[in-house]
């Protein structure tokens, strides 16, 4: 087998494991688990009649889904209504491209070893690739906001371009100590720096901080859940979407969050490496996507947690928070961390 | 550029699954149109106006404009981050000088109200 033929065989292989673990298993698991811990936290029984445990209570949303009558409003822009979930869920599923998974997994074939670096896609560009196709999400919401020619997702959709931009700005200048440090943009690279000295949450925690935080705003997640505050604006930006179309919106929001859930690990806590541990051969590559999987799974269960914790904030709170508490710690972070490199090499 | 292909593909694949489903399922989804189902969805009020003809808070074509100018700021900041190690002094202080100005206009505004949401 030539190595070209290999290189696409495995690329094909590892766009078929994250599409099976992220889409088949994680993310319906994840709606079970939204489900099941917010019932545990507020101490009641939660979803448990379909399957054991209730875990086969996405399969039965899913045909729900599916089966349910799609509906377009009459005053609704046709055309754009109906693009708006894709614009919202491809690029949400389209960032598990540039994440990596595990270490590299040694494969032998025909006598001859290849090393497979578990990522699908090791762009130069790196994090800010990842940051274009969450603005290009904005648009989905807007869209969805504007074309559904309804006042509340009207204001759903206007509310949550403006959060998402604003966090935005500060989430971009904390993640920037990062690249400092690692010298490079490339995700495996910001990992393996991290493996060889200390993971980035130590020296950088307000950075952490203020980047986990705005991942929250960015995701659209309580305690920033003003978008589709259903107290005041029913449903938000999806409120005139049903059926498969609402499912697209609701999926591209889980996949948001696992994905700003690995880019946390990725970030700030030693991506999928441990401190101490060499991650060689086979075992060590299953190793590290077990750890990277477990790290995930913890910042996953901190959405959920925080969810069903906090209240919601008011919208001038929020603005507040994100342009005159965020956004000048940022900077600050980004001067801090200067020169703690320079320091550090001097 | 090769880099980019697998991207590509992922993109493609999260654009058709959809599609086929939506394809598919049309032949088992139920559709009655009325005109109450179609109408916007306003509490069970009539809606008497498009939410098109609504104005909404100025603030928010102030916020998008005042992103536009710190995001733009950022983007330089990136590729600085990724050779400050080889710059070191001469990047600290040129960014000091960067962000300075930055700062300035960043109280300005501030300043002017254009943060304050109220």
């Amino acid at each position: 087998m030539s190595p070209e033929l290999f290189n696409v065989a495995a690329a094909g292989a590892k766009i078929a494991f994250v599409w099976g673990v992220v889409l088949a298993a994680l993310l319906p698991m994840l709606i079970w688990a939204e489900r099941r811990v917010a019932a545990f936290i507020q101490d009641r029984p939660g979803p448990n009649r379909v399957g054991p445990l209730g875990l086969f209570q996405s399969l039965a949303d899913a045909i729900k889904f599916f089966m349910k009558e799609d509906v377009t409003p009459t005053y609704a822009d046709r055309f754009l209504f109906n693009l708006a979930p894709w614009i919202t869920l491809v690029p949400a599923i389209t960032t598990f491209a540039i994440i990596p998974f595990g270490s590299s997994l040694p494969v032998t074939l025909g006598g001859q070893t290849y090393d497979v670096p578990l990522i699908i896609a090791d762009v130069n560009v790196g994090v800010l690739y990842m940051f274009a196709l969450t603005s290009i999400g904005i648009y989905g919401i807007v869209l969805a906001g504007y074309t559904s020619n309804d006042k509340f997702s009207l204001l759903g959709g206007i509310r949550s371009s403006a959060q998402i931009i604003s966090y935005e700005l500060a989430m971009g200048i904390s993640a920037i100590g990062v690249f400092m440090t690692a010298g490079s943009l490339r995700l495996p690279e910001v990992v393996a720096y991290q493996q060889q000295h200390i993971w980035n949450v130590v020296p950088q925690i307000l950075g952490a901080v203020i980047f986990i935080i705005s991942a929250f705003a960015e995701t659209n997640r309580l305690p920033f859940d003003l978008p589709e505050a259903e107290a005041e604006l029913v449903a938000g930006y999806h409120t005139e979407y049903s059926a498969f179309k609402f499912a697209m919106f609701f999926m591209g929001e889980y996949a948001n969050m696992v994905a700003a859930s690995a880019l946390i690990v990725t970030l700030y806590f030693g991506g999928w490496s441990l401190p101490g541990i060499a991650f060689t051969g086979v075992a060590g590559a299953l190793l590290s996507i077990a750890v990277f999987a477990a790290k995930t799974g913890l910042f996953i269960f901190i959405f959920l947690w925080v969810r069903w914790t906090l209240p919601r904030f008011r919208y001038d709170q929020l603005m507040d928070l994100g342009w005159k508490v965020f956004l000048p710690l940022s900077v600050l972070n980004l001067l801090y961390v200067a020169i703690l490199v320079a320091a550090g090499k001097a | 550029m090769a880099d980019y292909i697998p991207v590509l593909f992922f993109a493609v694949m999260a654009a058709i699954l959809p599609v086929a489903g939506l394809g598919i399922m049309a032949l088992f989804r139920p559709s009655k149109p009325d005109p109450i189902k179609l109408s916007p969805y306003e509490c069970g009020v009539e809606p008497t106006s498009e939410a098109w003809d609504h104005r909404f808070s100025v603030r928010y074509y102030l916020i998008a404009v005042l992103f536009v100018v710190f995001d733009v700021e950022t983007i330089f900041v990136f590729p600085w981050a990724v050779m400050y190690q080889k710059l070191l002094l001469f990047g600290l202080i040129e960014m000091v000088i960067f962000l300075g100005i930055l700062v300035i206009g960043y109280v300005y505004v501030w300043k002017r109200g254009a943060l304050t949401w109220a």
